[in-house]
């Protein structure tokens, strides 16, 4: 007997088998019903921002995306950070460039070559701003190294909700989760268009839109704390120190 | 397995009470969670609704357990997931122990998880030469001192700042901090690397979805991201109770889990971890295994314990609870403290090895009131003791005195004479301050505070003065 069997027969008889269980397991999953939500204003925008700034996030807006890099390198001059970073490919064309930021697209875009075929062009010269290390490499790395390439990750989100003021990301190709985990500054820009309520309503836009979740669905709500020291509130932890949330319509 | 030390209990509690600095790190919990819970539950307007919701949903899966099980293993096996069964610790530690081996593990980093503290998994992997690092503050601060967590949501609850510096300084070799904002840098700068060398990430899982076949972990500090993301094997260790059905139903438990926990909205992560790394993925583990670990657990179901297994691990119980508030975690003697700890560890680690947890309750009731799940704490601390009674567990001098007492209460006449007796004798000791400053047979209670001395007359000598005027 496996430890499977052991304690699938342990579950099986300590409770009276439920006949048509399959059945009611199965409607349950088809409806999956809402539980009780509290209600959330209509100005869904005003609400994300406001709750966005109580966990600690800050703030921007814009009516053209194209404002976004002037926006973020004022934000990045007045807090004396770094200017430079990884974004994710959708976001490389906007002026990074113009606005004094050296921003690298994470995944690097693909190059089309001379021949006709594409091919992805290598590590940013200024070396691996933000983007994971790959193996076999990191050992060489010592921590003051590290930090001076730990600056911006600029992303998108797949929705934010209102409820809480917080990003759902969904992992994938041209969105790795780690352009918004490593940076020491995470920046989202944030369509407005793509505020929803709540949670559930995040989960329904997903399976509208997707077939199945990817492999990770990260709901970020400000920057990563700890407050394992004397129950203090510390800011940036293991993740970014600051987050910076852009509205502006993508 | 990790070592159950709660026979100690008594011992332990008179250290705590006296022990001054555990004694203000212990009313700053109080301050920051029991306020920070109150100020944010407020924010649910149909509270009493969303707590019957998310009884309702545990129960569901409960219920039917084998059934939730089941769905929730094939769909995360069709989603590239190695799904394992473990019915004890042990077997949680050699199961971690050969995917280890398997994929040529050497380093491991760990986000927090109680129940790998259940099975005593990081000594286990170093036996078998795998270096673990704890990358949540609280449970690095703790790996580094070589001591238990104290608390299932704030582990390091008992230390100062002033001995994480030393400890810190001592250990990183570096110069001593001060500030909380600098100690928590120079951890992160230290973990960094550790992090982006790791083979293996473990984490926990506060809930299983059974309709995606996804773990999904609540964290605050980014490590539990950074543990499943970064390394080539991801392991998430949790019990078989942790599932929920519906992306739905885990959004309801979410609304109070953070709140009753720490007094957040919301985490500032929230991750769903489903399957392994795809082709196309850019990130993530190339291998992901989760574990699911009975230990015990099983044989609370169908009965009058099943309850407890609604339990979402918020610690809300004991931040409420006034006697975890006097002798923090470590008393308990085991992995999880408080109220719920006083049920589970009995009930998961033998009863006979932890006979004062079912009494270390006034009954006050506080815990039940704060239970986002709605767990009837008292009256299943009250039917332990039951047992306790009834398996003639307890000591020979409390059953002789329950026994005289029920002898007593069975002769009414004889009951109402010893005790006006008695009354009269205790008043006289009391004195002008109306106190006992000792008390044969009750040192436990005098050796902490007096006891304060009846007035003179019994209740029955007082009830028929009132009625008679």
């Amino acid at each position: 007997m496996s430890a499977r069997d052991n304690i699938l027969n342990k579950i099986r008889k300590a409770q009276t088998p439920n006949s048509n269980a399959a059945e009611v397991i199965a409607q349950h999953l088809a409806q999956h019903p809402r539980g009780p939500r509290p209600n959330i204003p209509d100005d869904l925008v005003a609400h994300f921002k406001a709750r966005a700034l109580k966990l600690s996030s800050d703030v921007l807006e814009t009516d053209d995306s194209k404002n976004v890099p002037q926006l973020l390198a004022d934000y990045l001059r007045e807090k004396s950070l770094p200017m430079s970073g990884v974004c994710w490919p959708e976001l490389a064309d906007l002026p990074w460039l113009a606005a004094g930021l050296e921003i690298h697209s994470h995944p690097p875009l693909p190059h089309l070559n001379p021949d006709g075929t594409t091919s992805h062009s290598t590590k940013p010269a200024s070396g691996q701003v933000a983007g994971y290390l790959p193996k076999g490499e990191e050992a060489n790395i010592s921590l003051r190294e590290f930090n001076d390439t730990d600056a911006v990750g600029v992303t998108s989100a797949f929705c934010a909700i209102a409820e809480t003021g917080t990003l759902m990301m969904l992992g994938g190709a041209d969105t790795p989760a780690t352009t918004s985990l490593l940076p020491e500054t995470h920046v989202a820009i944030v369509d407005p268009k793509r505020i929803v309520a709540t949670m559930e309503d995040a989960w329904e836009l997903m399976r509208k839109e997707f077939s199945q979740p990817p492999r990770a669905v990260n709901f970020i709500s400000g920057p990563s704390r700890t407050a394992d020291i004397e129950q203090t509130v510390t800011l940036g932890a293991h993740g970014p120190y600051r987050v910076l949330l852009i509205l502006a319509p993508l | 397995m990790m070592q159950n030390n709660a026979l100690q209990f008594k011992r332990q509690v008179t250290i705590k009470l006296a022990d001054v600095k555990l004694q203000g790190a212990l009313s700053r919990l109080q301050s920051r969670f029991v306020e920070g819970r109150s100020a944010v539950i407020s924010e649910i307007a149909d509270l009493p609704q969303t707590r019957d919701a998310a009884a309702g949903i545990r129960n569901r899966v409960l219920n039917d357990l084998e059934h939730w099980l089941l769905h929730f293993e094939r769909e995360a096996t069709a989603r590239g997931t190695v799904v394992h069964w473990a019915e004890t610790g042990e077997d949680v530690n050699r199961i971690v122990t050969e995917i280890a081996a398997q994929h040529g593990v050497k380093t491991a980093a760990k986000s927090k998880s109680m129940v790998s503290e259940e099975c005593g998994l990081n000594d286990a992997l170093e036996r078998a030469g795998v270096t673990v690092m704890e990358t949540d503050l609280g449970e690095y601060i703790l790996q580094l001192a070589k001591e238990a967590p104290s608390h299932i949501v704030a582990p390091v609850v008992h230390k100062n700042k002033e001995e994480v510096a030393d400890l810190f300084a001592e250990k990183h070799g570096l110069p001593r901090k001060t500030g909380i904002a600098e100690l928590c840098r120079e951890a992160r700068e230290i973990l960094r690397p550790a992090f982006l060398n790791a083979d293996m990430g473990i984490s926990g899982a506060n809930f299983l979805i059974a309709e995606t076949g996804s773990a999904l972990i609540v964290t605050n500090e980014g490590n539990g991201r950074l543990v499943t993301t970064l390394p080539r094997v991801h392991v998430a260790i949790t019990g078989i109770e942790k599932v929920v059905p519906t992306l739905e139903d885990v959004s309801t438990l979410l609304r109070l889990l953070p709140r009753s926990a720490t007094g957040q909205s919301i985490t500032n992560y929230v991750s769903m971890l489903t399957g392994k790394k795809s082709v196309t993925d850019p990130d993530g583990p190339e291998h992901f295994h989760i574990i699911l670990l009975d230990n015990g657990r099983s044989s609370l179901l169908g009965g009058e314990m099943q309850d407890m297994l609604r339990c979402i691990r918020c610690g809300a119980c004991m931040n409420h609870c006034p006697v975890y508030q006097n002798i923090g975690g470590h008393a308990y003697g085991w992995v999880y403290p408080g109220p719920m700890g006083s049920i589970l560890t009995p009930l998961l680690s033998g009863l006979e090895n932890s006979p004062d947890l079912p009494n270390a309750s006034t009954l006050c009731g506080a815990c039940a009131v704060v239970c986002p799940v709605k767990i009837p704490l008292p009256d299943l601390l009250r039917k332990l003791r039951e047992k306790q009674m009834e398996r003639g567990m307890k000591s020979r001098q409390e059953t002789l005195l329950l026994k005289t007492w029920a002898w007593f209460a069975l002769h009414p006449k004889l009951y109402a004479f010893a005790t006006k007796v008695g009354v009269k004798f205790m008043a006289i000791l009391g004195g002008k301050e109306k106190l006992l400053h000792n008390l044969p047979g009750a040192s436990g209670w005098t050796n902490g505070r007096d006891f304060p001395a009846p007035t003179g007359k019994t209740f029955r000598e007082l009830y028929r003065k009132e009625h008679n005027k």
